[in-house]
């Protein structure tokens, strides 16, 4: 066991390493423009640029570049914005990563509580009606864009049916903290939530199906049967409970990348300023040093939040220990 | 011997049919399936007419601004962009829909262009997109996961982490760096440059974010034939690699990208929409369904239609190509007959 964390621990730095210097020759070495121009920002000034090129050491060979990067992002930490002047970009990420928590945690129970009720009733009732409705919907549940979703929610909440009982209850968009307003927040984060798990309840509702028919023609399944159990007991007690795996690992990866900034769309279009707003802020006025700062804090939480699901998975499942 | 001669020869089946023939009799019979691809053929075809409808039918530039025209609705001359109906007259109000052919089916967007020509034409785009660098990630997916795959040794090593590094870069975060870069100021490689508003710029980006995706399960399989007894003859009769991969390898590795090119292309769609919605995508004046619905959340109390109805293409499109890509699993993936 030990050797397998070790052995995820180093392809983990492996990987981050690797990121960072995608990242890197993303923002520097890209051909076209000055890389300075483009950190400086819409229309700025040159002193600006100058100013830039002397932080960033950009007249000096690339792996110096790269080592100041680094530096600014994780050591240091003053990685400064040059089109809000002066304003440091790491504490920006870190305060607005609790929203972002918020919307996805929220967002996550309800998409596992629908994914696996929904899939197990279409392996339930496989080839029925009743299945062929469930993946039709979940189908169109993949198949929408999601801040299309959330604009048509807004829509109808803000909306058309805004002056109606049905939606009266709605809060203008926005975030309320937790801790000013339980009842406030919950209320504000309901429509967002919902609007982002449509994907997910599909996803997983899909995967969970296959997964339990699949899991129904294993030999403990007969054996269950055989001893007497109904099939509701069979299914709920022993199918989903092995079939749950492949769901697990699919949640630990979704979560990651939606806390690392994937729900950029869902908080754009309700408002909430999360991490990925403020990569959207950036992305507006092109303030770069935001959104290198968004995007590798964000990496950094995937690719961590992949090792310990592998690692997880490998305390729980012998079988996987041993793979390379 | 001769058949014919031979009583025992004359009542043998016919030869089995092949691979792809078994797999497209399959398809056929998968209505869904056929319904789909009728779609897409459909909607391709009205996307293509963009420059007909805009001309005939809706009569107007869907690329110019039309601040102050007028247009004739139940016999009266009304204006394309009026007035807000309210106490100030603050903001304009685009005409709405008129839900019958002819100039603004779909009403006005905010500049008084014809939402239903620029609907064609974004499709246009959307789909121009979409499938150009669906080709792109297949290509690039099969190359590397066959070399990868067949070589191993160091270029194994060397290709697999930079797809581990590339598959562990949330997908989204890299098109937006990637987009914002060279958004600005366009691209210069040697003799190639780039415009920032040509179309190649987000084909290109969309085209290499989804390469692991492909490439990971290719390395997989490719793996799986290089053990396989009639490569290792190939080999054993010293073969060149090049034939070898070319005819005895890329012949199996096709079956699995034309299941993956429909999920391929609905994912490509889907960013393509995303990144336009963010503005990093089709730059204007050329218009895509991303940078319609980008522009009707502006006018979303006033005129949903605007952001309503390149959604629904959005959906319709997408939900086609997942349906195809189902039927065409099923039709070529041996396993799924096991599966249910």
């Amino acid at each position: 066991m030990a050797a397998t964390i070790l052995r995820r621990l180093i392809h983990m730095i492996a990987v981050l390493f690797g990121i960072s210097v995608l990242v890197f020759l993303i923002f520097f070495a890209t051909p076209g423009a000055n890389p300075a121009d483009r950190i400086a920002g819409k229309n700025a000034s040159p002193q600006t640029i100058a100013r830039v090129e002397k932080e960033f050491g950009l007249n000096r060979p690339l792996p110096v570049q790269y080592v100041i990067m680094m530096k600014k992002l994780f050591i240091s930490r003053n990685l400064t914005s040059f089109v809000n002047l002066g304003e440091k970009v790491v504490p920006q990420v870190f305060k607005a990563a609790p929203i972002t928590l918020s919307l996805v945690s929220g967002a996550a129970v309800i998409w596992i509580v629908f994914a696996i009720v929904i899939g197990a009733l279409a392996a339930a009732f496989r080839n029925g009606w009743v299945d062929r409705t469930l993946m039709v919907l979940s189908l169109i549940g993949i198949s929408m864009p999601v801040f299309w979703v959330a604009t048509m929610a807004n829509l109808i909440t803000q909306g058309v049916w805004h002056h109606t009982w049905l939606f009266s209850w709605v809060p203008p968009l926005g975030y309320v903290d937790f801790t000013a307003s339980p009842l406030g927040w919950f209320k504000a984060l309901i429509i967002p939530w919902i609007t982002l798990a449509i994907l997910y309840i599909g996803l997983y509702a899909r995967v969970l199906r296959a997964a339990l028919i699949e899991t129904m023609q294993e030999d403990f399944i007969r054996t269950a049967r055989a001893k007497g159990l109904t099939e509701r007991q069979v299914l709920l007690r022993h199918a989903l409970r092995c079939s749950l795996v492949s769901v697990v690992t699919l949640f630990g990866l979704d979560f990651g990348v939606l806390v690392g900034g994937g729900a950029l769309l869902t908080e754009v279009v309700f408002g909430l300023q999360g991490v990925g707003y403020l990569t959207y802020q950036a992305l507006e006025t092109l303030d770069l040093p935001m959104i290198m700062a968004t995007v590798i804090y964000a990496s950094v939480f995937v690719v961590v939040s992949n090792a310990v699901v592998d690692i997880v998975y490998a305390a729980f499942d012998p079988r996987m220990r041993l793979r390379r | 011997m001769s058949d014919a001669t031979n009583p025992l020869v004359t009542d043998i089946a016919p030869p089995a049919p092949g691979y792809w023939a078994t797999a497209g009799r399959k398809l056929i019979r998968d209505r869904a399936a056929i319904v789909s691809l009728a779609v897409l053929i459909i909607i391709a075809l009205l996307c293509a007419a963009a420059p007909w409808y805009a001309q005939h039918i809706a009569r107007t530039d869907p690329f110019q601004s039309n601040l102050s025209g007028t247009v004739i609705r139940h016999g009266k001359t009304v204006e394309v962009l009026a007035a807000a109906n309210n106490p100030l007259h603050l903001g304009i109000e685009p005409i709405g829909p008129s839900w019958r052919l002819g100039p603004y089916m779909l009403g006005a967007d905010d500049q008084g262009r014809d939402v239903a020509a620029r609907l064609l034409y974004g499709g246009r785009n959307s789909l121009i997109i979409s499938f150009i660098s669906a080709g792109i990630c297949l290509g690039l997916a099969a190359i590397t996961g066959i070399l990868s795959g067949y070589f191993g040794g160091w270029t194994d090593r060397i290709i697999s982490w930079l797809l581990d590094a590339l598959w562990a870069f949330p997908v989204f975060l890299l098109a937006i760096s990637l987009s914002v870069v060279l958004i600005a100021h366009g691209i210069d490689i040697g003799p190639i440059r780039l415009d920032a508003s040509s179309l190649a710029l987000p084909i290109t980006i969309i085209g290499i974010i989804y390469v692991p995706y492909v490439a990971r399960p290719v390395r997989g399989l490719v793996i799986g034939l290089r053990q396989s007894e009639y490569v290792l003859a190939a080999i054993g009769i010293g073969g060149p690699a090049w034939r070898i991969l070319w005819f005895d390898i890329l012949p199996n590795v096709i079956s699995s990208l034309v299941v993956f090119a429909p999920l391929i292309v609905a994912l490509d769609l889907l960013t393509e929409a995303a990144l336009s919605f963010l503005s990093i995508g089709v730059q204007p004046p050329a218009a895509s369904w991303g940078t319609i619905i980008e522009n009707g959340e502006s006018l979303i109390y006033t005129r949903p239609i605007v952001a309503i109805a390149p959604g629904i293409a959005i959906v319709i499109t997408v939900l086609a190509l997942n349906i195809l890509g189902d039927g065409l699993r099923d039709a070529l993936d041996p396993r799924a007959k096991l599966r249910n």
